[in-house]
């Protein structure tokens, strides 16, 4: 096996602007403006890089690529093992791509402690690929943890009013989940005697007697990640009080950690058990996508409404996983990258609007249509794309995932029953969106204090077209953004129908 | 009859002595020097350590596992690899706690200077004999050399009236659990006809309930000293009222120094066969331990009172191990790993809880952590990196300490005991959490002293936290290796 030091690269560069902007002062505006371009040019930089190693990564190969070992405590049978196969490029390129977006939109919206914003907002990007990347148990947990220091302080000090309560709320959720998942870690451990990934699914047979409550153990760390239903209230308080930015990479990337989480370690690891646990899993999936949808519907507050709407949108993708079907996963994959790029800019636009108006409320908005034209578009275009409308991303993702349930030999004789509610979910969600959308956008501009709002400058307007971008070409040509993963879902299916069958 | 020297090497036992023999050279310069020169009192207590720092260091490289025999019979000090890592474990202690005594005691004017580093030498010469003992007797010696010396230091802020209680507390329970002890070990006498540990445990089994009855009290005797439940009852009051720098030593030293003889005991005096009895027992003071010492931390709005708690529940942590004991090889190196994490952790994040305090026992509330981060951000950091390492997040200490911890716990088929490990854990983030977002994310007037000594230990102990989150290896095999090199698993096993 050859190593390829590119993606150890692609993880520490967002470290090297760490690093400079540690060693940049903060004294006046001037600095903080070096501080935010530097930033910026690290997540930009880093967004390139991903976007250049693409070449190397080979869609044909459903093997882990680009891999990269070495001894790190031999103590303890850990190695240090990152690499790349289907089910990670996409989000690699996802987790690049809104840091990227992320920290552009908050270039004016942070006016407190920046030098610290942008340390923590670069050392999360770090953290991200790290889980994305990691190949090594001991190495995911890690980076898995990790993560939740820099969201902590980003909720907890740009956050709103009842910060310090989300900031821990989601620190402490997150926290117990994951050290259940410890526990799981640490019982294969020591029953295969490594840590590494692929041995370990090589020699499942060692713990697969134990592997009922090992998947528990797992699924219910990346159950409150994603989050399933009923583990899923600490997201609608660390949403709302989150700065846009923070909303942005946790709705965008950090709740893929938990779907992903699924589709790396409980597939591949526990098949038998996974077979066992499809049908609970997606009946509480289906149960997260009628439940978000109706809380959704009952929500006054913008943000809120999107945050419970990322609840259902997740349980499609959580559906679709455990269809144990191709399709299926393939559709969760990119139904996971859709719901980054449709609820990060919906996050995005809510905050350009909170910046001016300091409410969120829908009963303060109304005819903003007529003050805001390219805002209204481009929101009403994110807005289809997020319930699903044909010729948009979200499209592709639902409906992939609504054939997989139907086919699927996992759940049971009467799959349909299954795609029956989960449709029932796609109806609700463009009732509460549309909802949104009209009182917020449709009607008279009554408001006065809505009279004099400006349009999106040329900053946000990038942002967004970049998000619409992807938008549209999912949504149109969704072949290439399949073929990405489409040998590894093939071989991961493989191994879990032939061990679960056999 | 000719008179038989006994063949004593006293090379082997240096440490300790040197310890113990700059604890009297202090002791004798107090009386005779001018005022001026008592202000050496420190800096001759650290060369003390230093040298026997350098002594241990030399014999571990030596790889000698030798035992020291007095009169025949069985040797009472063993000096094996699991001696010298408590032996460089108390000593770094002593060092790290000197450094943060020099400008605690000018800052809470407290005047005993040289009788204070002289006290704090006696204790930790005690705490070695606890690493070293081979024989009850010792054990008993050392634990009260340990102890005496920590009840005068807690009380040595008088007139300060809750110095004065916590020293009165402290004497009061400690003569009680040395009671215990004495007892424990009359009774084990009684029913085995020694008091080495070889023939304690080859004579167990047919000593029976009475034996048991010894064991039993030798570690109500040792729960008392690591404050694990229900004989923790001392602990909040005493680390509050003692000064700070006493608290900081006595919650590394004192705990440890009571795991070191508890582990001796249990892993040579107690034959295998018993084991299910008395780790049993541990599993369910450990559960009773991490339950209630984290829970109650989370209503503590004093620092230290919160971060004595915080200790009870480690020892917890490190009572898991201990009831891993018979069914896991690597429990030993487990619990020496989650001990030394926890010393450097817990030492670094005293040291800056003493750069916030202001003389009078004030700045100790968890309000006075407000707004830190504004006025120093890097110590803020600092102070925040170890609250994490405490609750083991990863790339920290900690973390590496609670993952071996664990991992010998699940080995041991202690699943249950894990469970609650975890749990708790993520219990304890919430008061640990509580001072990151005081000093993060309110606005407030808080503010620190910073001085050279002080500054030193803090970054001694924030490297080596470092160091052991980010290249475990090292440490990890440092443990496993001291396990090894001892007799532990001999009789264990």
């Amino acid at each position: 096996m050859t190593n390829s030091i590119v993606l150890t690269l692609l993880m520490s560069l967002p470290l090297v602007g760490v690093v400079v902007i540690l060693f940049l002062p903060v004294f006046n505006n001037q600095t903080d403006f070096n501080i935010k371009f530097v930033a910026n040019a690290t997540a930009i930089i880093t967004l390139l890089f991903s976007i250049a190693i693409l070449p190397l990564y080979d869609m044909g190969v459903p093997t882990l690529q680009l891999e990269d070992t070495g001894s790190w405590i031999d103590a303890l049978g850990v190695t240090y093992h990152v690499g790349v196969d289907g089910l990670s490029i996409l989000m690699i390129l996802l987790t690049t791509f809104i840091s990227a977006v992320a920290i552009g939109s908050s270039w004016n919206g942070i006016d407190k402690q920046v030098k610290q914003y942008y340390i923590f907002m670069l050392l999360l990007e770090t953290g991200m690929l790290g889980v994305f990347l990691a190949q090594d148990l001991f190495l995911f947990y890690i980076f898995w943890e990790f993560t939740l220091v820099p969201m902590y302080f980003l909720i907890g000090i740009w956050g709103g009013k009842e910060r310090v309560y989300a900031s821990i709320k989601f620190f402490l959720y997150t926290m117990a989940g994951s050290l259940l998942m410890l526990i799981a870690i640490l019982y294969v451990g020591i029953q295969a005697g490594t840590f590494n990934l692929p041995e370990l699914i090589a020699n499942r047979e060692l713990y697969a007697g134990a592997q009922q409550w090992l998947f528990w153990g797992f699924a219910i760390a990346f159950a409150i990640k994603v989050p399933v239903f009923p583990f899923h209230s600490w997201l609608p308080d660390a949403h709302t009080q989150a700065p846009t930015a923070g909303s942005i990479v946790l709705a965008g990337v950090l709740l893929k950690m938990g779907t992903y989480g699924f589709m790396r370690f409980n597939l591949p690891m526990f098949p038998e058990a996974s077979t066992n646990a499809a049908p609970i899993m997606a009946t509480l999936a289906i149960i997260g996508i009628i439940y978000g949808a109706i809380v959704s519907f009952a929500q006054t507050d913008v943000k809120k409404l999107v945050a419970y709407s990322s609840i259902s949108h997740l349980g499609f993708v959580m559906l679709g996983i455990f269809s144990l079907n191709e399709i299926g996963i393939q559709g969760a994959i990119l139904q996971g990258v859709n719901h980054g790029l449709s609820t990060g800019a919906l996050f995005f636009l809510v905050g350009v609007i909170y910046e001016q108006r300091h409410t969120r409320e829908i009963s303060e908005f109304g005819g903003l249509w007529r003050a805001m034209p390219v805002f209204a578009v481009t929101s009403l275009i994110v807005t289809l794309s997020s319930m699903g409308l044909p010729g948009l991303n979200g499209f592709v993702g639902e409906f992939s995932i609504l054939l997989a349930s139907t086919g699927s030999d996992a759940l049971g004789d009467s799959p349909w029953i299954y795609t029956a509610f989960a449709t029932s979910g796609v109806i609700l969600a463009a009732i509460y969106l549309l909802k949104m959308y009209q009182g917020v956008f449709m009607g008279p501009l009554d408001n006065p204090k809505n009279q004099a709002l400006r349009d999106m400058n040329r900053g946000e307007l990038a942002i967004m077209l970049s998000f619409l971008l992807f938008i549209v070409w999912i949504g149109i040509a969704p072949s290439i953004w399949f073929a990405s993963m489409d040998a590894t879902v093939a071989d991961l299916i493989q191994n879990v129908v032939m061990m679960a069958g056999g | 009859m000719e008179f038989q020297a006994p063949a004593i090497n006293i090379a082997i036992i240096l440490p300790v002595v040197i310890v113990a023999g700059f604890g009297l050279v202090l002791m004798i310069l107090d009386m005779l020097m001018e005022d001026e020169l008592r202000g050496l009192g420190p800096w001759i207590s650290l060369g003390g350590l230093v040298l026997a720092g350098l002594q241990t260091i030399a014999l571990w490289l030596g790889g000698s596992y030798e035992t020291f025999i007095p009169v025949g019979g069985h040797p009472m000090v063993v000096v094996d690899g699991y001696a010298h890592f408590f032996n460089m474990l108390f000593i770094i202690t002593g060092i790290l706690a000197i450094l943060m005594s020099m400008p605690y005691l000018i800052k809470a004017d407290i005047d005993e200077k040289a009788e204070y580093y002289m006290l704090l030498m006696f204790s930790i010469s005690g705490m070695m004999l606890m690493g070293m003992a081979n024989d009850l007797l010792l054990i008993f010696i050392g634990l009260e050399l340990l102890s005496i010396p920590l009840y005068v230091m807690c009380g040595i802020a008088r007139p300060r009236e809750a110095s004065e209680e916590s020293a009165m507390k402290y004497f009061l329970l400690g003569a009680f659990a040395s009671g215990f002890l004495v007892f424990g070990l009359a009774l084990l006498y009684g029913a085995t006809g020694s008091t080495a540990l070889p023939v304690v445990v080859e004579n167990f089994t047919a000593g029976g309930v009475i034996a048991y009855t010894g064991l039993a009290m030798q570690l109500v005797g040792l729960a008392f000293k690591v404050g694990a439940v229900p004989f923790h009852m001392w602990t909040p009051d005493v680390y509050e009222g003692a000064p700070t720098a006493v608290t900081a030593f006595m919650s590394v030293g004192a705990k440890v120094g009571g795991f070191a003889a508890m582990i001796r005991i249990l892993a040579e005096a107690v034959p295998q066969e018993s084991a299910p009895i008395w780790t049993t027992a541990i599993a369910i003071i450990a559960a009773a331990t991490l339950i209630l010492g984290n829970v109650v931390a989370i209503s503590q709005t004093n620092i230290k009172r919160m971060l004595a708690y915080s200790s009870i529940a480690h020892g917890g942590y490190i009572l898991m191990a201990v009831a891993a004991l018979p069914f896991s090889g690597d429990a030993v190196s487990a619990s020496l790993t989650y001990m030394l994490t926890y010393m450097f952790t817990n030492l670094g994040a005293f040291a800056v809880i003493m750069m916030v305090e202001k003389s009078g026992n004030r700045g100790v509330l968890l309000e006075d952590y407000k707004g830190l981060s504004k006025r120093n951000l890097g110590m803020a950091l600092i102070l925040a990196y170890f609250m994490f390492s405490l609750i083991g997040m990863p790339l920290t200490g900690g973390f590496i300490g609670k993952f071996v911890v664990f991992q010998a716990a699940i080995d041991a088929n202690l699943i249950w005991l894990t469970i609650i490990g975890v749990v708790t854990a993520a219990v304890s983030a919430y008061y640990y959490l509580r001072v990151v977002f005081y000093m993060f994310m309110f606005d407030g007037q808080g503010d620190l002293e910073f001085s050279p000594a002080m500054m030193t230990a803090t970054t001694v102990a924030l490297v080596a936290t470092l160091a052991i989150g980010f290249f475990p290896g090292l440490w990890l095999n440092l443990a496993r290796t001291a396990s090894l090199a001892s007799q532990l698993l001999m009789a264990g096993g």
